[in-house]
């Protein structure tokens, strides 16, 4: 969609806010509730979707009012100052642009970026537009090596001979060119050491695949990219994350989609994506029960979470997998690998897995 | 026996008596409550304020202290106690005031603050243990008599007085009363546990008490008497069955003069008439009219055991004496500054065999502190109680009442947060406290009940109030919110719409109108989400 498309979906919002004034109506803004009451799994595409629950938002109403000029103000600034300039700006930039003193008050528009960051996640539902269409961008959090050859903004780039860092995802990947892709297969990890030690061990150039990791939780970057990597260039990605439900998620998300961007799950999720571990059967296959670290309360309470929502309840390898982790009463890091040796990861424990296909789904 | 065994058994017999009391008294001082200097100040000034409120309270006079710290070198100070009680005659000053454990042989119980302290002359050897010095007691009991002037030690090795000096003198300016001077090592310090702290708590839950107090800096506070009423007296009782333990049956059992074992039942407690009397001999399998003292240990289990068996009416509760909600009101209102009190005393009810009272007070708004938890201020038997509060149900009956409902904040099973002072006083004739510090009140399931019942009826009427005033004021603010918040709305949508913004502006005034009185009308505003 171009940019003046952008700027025409927030216009009409304000025409409608507008006219709806002009006939003497409390003016409203509705939006599909974002919690998850109204996330749905749909079991055919395997997503999470947004049900149809509609929330709304009215001025003249004490206790919707703040929010209600948070969305008309952030959509203005948006209008104006990103799409009316084509430049693009961070979730923080929009903050500080939002950020100012209603005068004759003590009321600031925003007091914290979760407001403003909210705000325009909420205006994404309402547009029916994602962020990047919107041109804002999130902080850049992933990196990627390997056998890929991209451009980006007109640079070419080589993510074969990008040193120890690696390629830098950016927060908007939807114009990036892939020019050359001859890995076979893309390994994605949750933990930043892991694709430290992996890259200094060439295992992308031993076993001609690309790594890619975040830290700690999949930004839309790297999901939107993994998602374009597995559709245009039909490349197998396989998740490796720690033993625990964070983990488990972590995987989950990038499958099935998440329940704050349920709204946005068709442009990142990546339904066959495959789990290549931390297993409960790789702990037992590779001894690894020594260097377990015992499951704490919240370690509990979200295994409990975790166990009950719908993607993972009626999957009976992953229930397997919940069940073994509350025997153990304990959960491992991908670093216990590393008790084995440090380059048992590279050259035994991810060899294995990938040959014998051992994944789950 | 050969001689020189004896002589040596003497020896160390003797050397055991000798270290018995001050010995006994440095080791366990932390039980006593003089494990530090902050303490001992305290608790000397805790003492002898209890006392002369008793006093007071029993011979039915108005009490006016006068207390005085002064600061005589870093660590050492002299304190000073004067009340218009009834003074003290003259064979009793040595003994109240230099013999420790010093008091009623016969065993009655009554609501009083006594029950709560090793007793003032715990001070006095503390006193003379850390200064070596003797404390000075001045007391006059009638208009026309002289005052008595006693300079006092006590005889550690006997727990006997040790009277230094004594005489009489004039005290012209007094009619009646009792001043103690007690010089002793310690530390003042300001805040949560201080002496300043406690005198205050007092001045709330005895209102009918005036104090003049003197801090070691030299800063006067008065707290004044906001009533003539005397508290009612506490009547004293007998014993109840239940709330005895083996230990007390036992001392019972020899001091009595019932000749009888069923005299002994009947005449030593209350509520045992002579047909429950005979059940309780039949069910220890003993003879009725066996003599209390002959009782053999094992006769005075199954005694004890019998007792608890069987059914014994309830202790009557007129030996109870609360401060009784208007007056702990009006105590909170002269020492607290609030927009809001409320008080509730509850009927009083039985835990094991013993009579007990809560009462709560709840002060709220004004210039109380907006931010954090509330205070909470703890009292048995009117003395308050500032130390272990983790420890003590009170703090427990507060944390688990849901105070959400009642329009103070708070999370999970903590204090709650909000400008609140919350009092809770517990009157019984047997506080039981959880060590011999007396600090913190054990959590008996039936005292618990009382004060979550006691607090959520203080809590329901804080929620009304709440609801009414400060929802009804900040649904107010927010209505004149509108005003300000329109000419930005109106910003944004002209930006977004590309309508003019005076247009938008008008037409937001129109809307506002009609919508205010429905914004106004609503009341218990719902969240979007």
């Amino acid at each position: 969609m171009a940019k003046s498309d952008s700027k025409k979906s927030l216009e009409d919002l304000g025409k409608k806010i507008v006219g709806d004034l002009g006939k003497g109506k409390n003016p409203e803004i509705s939006i599909p509730v974002r919690a998850l009451s109204n996330v749905v799994y749909d079991k055919k595409s395997k997503t999470l979707k947004l049900g149809d629950k509609m929330g709304s938002r009215s001025f003249f109403n004490v206790a919707h009012a703040k929010k209600f000029l948070q969305t008309v103000e952030v959509a203005s600034i948006l209008k104006k100052e990103l799409l009316g300039s084509g430049k693009h700006e961070h979730l923080r930039g929009v903050f500080y642009m939002a950020k100012r003193t209603i005068p004759g008050t003590k009321v600031n528009i925003v007091d914290e970026q979760v407001e403003s960051d909210k705000i325009i996640e909420d205006l994404e539902v309402i547009t029916g537009l994602s962020r990047e269409q919107l041109h804002v961008s999130a902080n850049k959090m992933g990196s990627m090596v390997g056998n890929i050859l991209l451009e980006d903004s007109g640079d070419l780039i080589d993510c074969s001979k990008l040193g120890k860092g690696g390629y830098s995802i950016p927060s908007i990947v939807d114009e990036l060119d892939f020019k050359k892709v001859s890995a076979k297969y893309i390994l994605y990890m949750e933990k930043a050491a892991i694709y430290e030690r992996l890259n200094e061990d060439k295992f992308w150039q031993k076993n001609n695949c690309i790594l890619v990791t975040s830290q700690g939780q999949t930004t839309r970057g790297i999901r939107r990219l993994l998602q374009r990597l597995s559709e245009e260039k039909n490349l197998p990605i396989y998740v490796l994350t720690d033993f625990d439900c964070w983990g488990f998620y972590i995987y989950s998300v990038v499958k099935y989609g998440s329940i704050a961007l349920a709204h946005a799950s068709e442009r990142l999720t990546i339904p066959n994506v495959k789990f290549l571990g931390i297993t409960a059967d790789d702990i037992i296959k590779y001894d690894l029960k020594k260097h377990l670290i015992k499951l704490n309360d919240q370690d509990l309470s979200r295994m409990k979470q975790v166990s009950e929502y719908e993607w993972f309840k009626d999957n009976k390898d992953w229930q397997r997998q919940l069940k073994m982790m509350k025997e153990f009463g304990a959960k491992a890091e991908i670093q216990a690998l590393s008790a084995k040796g440090i380059s048992f990861i590279s050259e035994k424990y991810l060899v294995e897995k990938i040959k014998n296909q051992d994944f789950l789904e | 026996m050969p001689k020189e065994e004896v002589t040596i058994a003497q020896e160390l017999a003797k050397k055991q008596r000798e270290i018995s009391v001050s010995e006994f008294f440095t080791k366990n001082r932390h039980l006593l409550g003089f494990d530090s200097p902050v303490r001992a100040l305290l608790m000397t000034i805790k003492e002898a304020v209890d006392n002369s409120l008793d006093a007071c309270n029993e011979a039915k006079i108005l009490p006016e202290l006068k207390i005085e710290i002064k600061k005589l070198t870093e660590d050492r100070f002299r304190v000073m106690v004067e009340d218009n009680g009834p003074g003290i005659i003259k064979a009793q000053i040595p003994r109240i005031f230099a013999k420790l454990l010093y008091g009623s042989k016969f065993h009655r119980i009554r609501m009083s603050r006594g029950q709560q302290g090793i007793g003032i002359s715990a001070s006095v050897l503390y006193s003379q243990l850390t200064t070596g010095k003797a404390s000075v007691i001045l007391s006059k009991v009638a208009k026309n008599k002289p005052a008595l002037y006693y300079e006092l030690k006590i005889d550690t090795a006997k727990n006997e007085p040790q009277i230094l000096k004594e005489e009489e003198r004039d005290w012209n300016s007094k009619e009646h009363g009792t001043r103690i001077e007690i010089e002793l090592e310690a530390k003042y310090q300001k805040g949560k546990q201080s002496v300043d702290e406690f005198l205050k708590g007092v001045a709330i839950v005895n209102p009918q008490a005036t104090i003049h107090y003197v801090t070691p800096e030299g800063e006067k506070i008065n707290y004044p008497r906001v009533t003539n009423d005397l508290p009612v007296e506490a009547k004293e009782i007998m014993p109840h069955p239940y709330g005895i333990e083996m230990g007390m049956l036992m001392k019972m059992l020899a001091d009595s003069s019932a000749r009888t074992l069923s005299g002994f039942l009947t005449s030593d407690f209350c509520r045992i008439g002579p047909g429950t009397a005979k059940e309780m001999c039949e069910k220890a399998g003993l003879s009725a009219e066996k003599k209390p003292s002959s009782l053999e240990h094992a006769d005075v289990e199954k005694l004890f055991k019998a007792m608890q068996e069987v059914k014994v009416i309830a202790p009557p509760t007129d030996c109870l004496s609360p401060i009784g909600s208007s007056l702990l009101e009006k105590g909170l209102k002269k020492e607290v500054p609030a927009d809001f009190y409320v008080t509730v005393t509850r009927s009083p009810v039985v835990y094991r065999g013993f009579p007990f009272q809560i009462e709560v007070g709840i002060a709220y708004g004004g210039e109380l502190e907006k931010e954090g938890q509330v205070k909470l201020m703890r009292f048995a038997n009117r003395v308050p109680l500032l130390y272990q509060q983790g420890a003590c149900a009170i703090t427990k009956a507060v944390q688990e009442t849901n105070w959400k409902p009642y329009g103070l904040t708070q999370s999970g099973d903590n204090m709650p947060s909000g400008p609140a002072v919350i009092i809770v006083h517990m009157g019984s004739v047997w506080v039981p406290f959880t060590s011999e510090a007396k600090d913190a009140i054990a959590s008996y399931d039936e005292i618990m009940k009382e004060m979550k019942l006691a607090l959520q009826d203080a809590g329901r009427k804080l929620g009304i109030y709440i609801r009414k005033h400060v929802h009804a004021q900040e649904h107010q603010e927010r209505l004149n919110l509108f005003a300000k918040y329109i000419p930005e709305v109106a910003n944004a949508l002209a930006e977004l719409s590309g309508t003019k913004k005076d247009v938008i502006e008008q037409d937001l005034m129109k809307v506002l109108k009609k919508e205010t009185p429905k914004m106004t009308a609503e009341v218990g505003v719902h969240g979007e989400e």
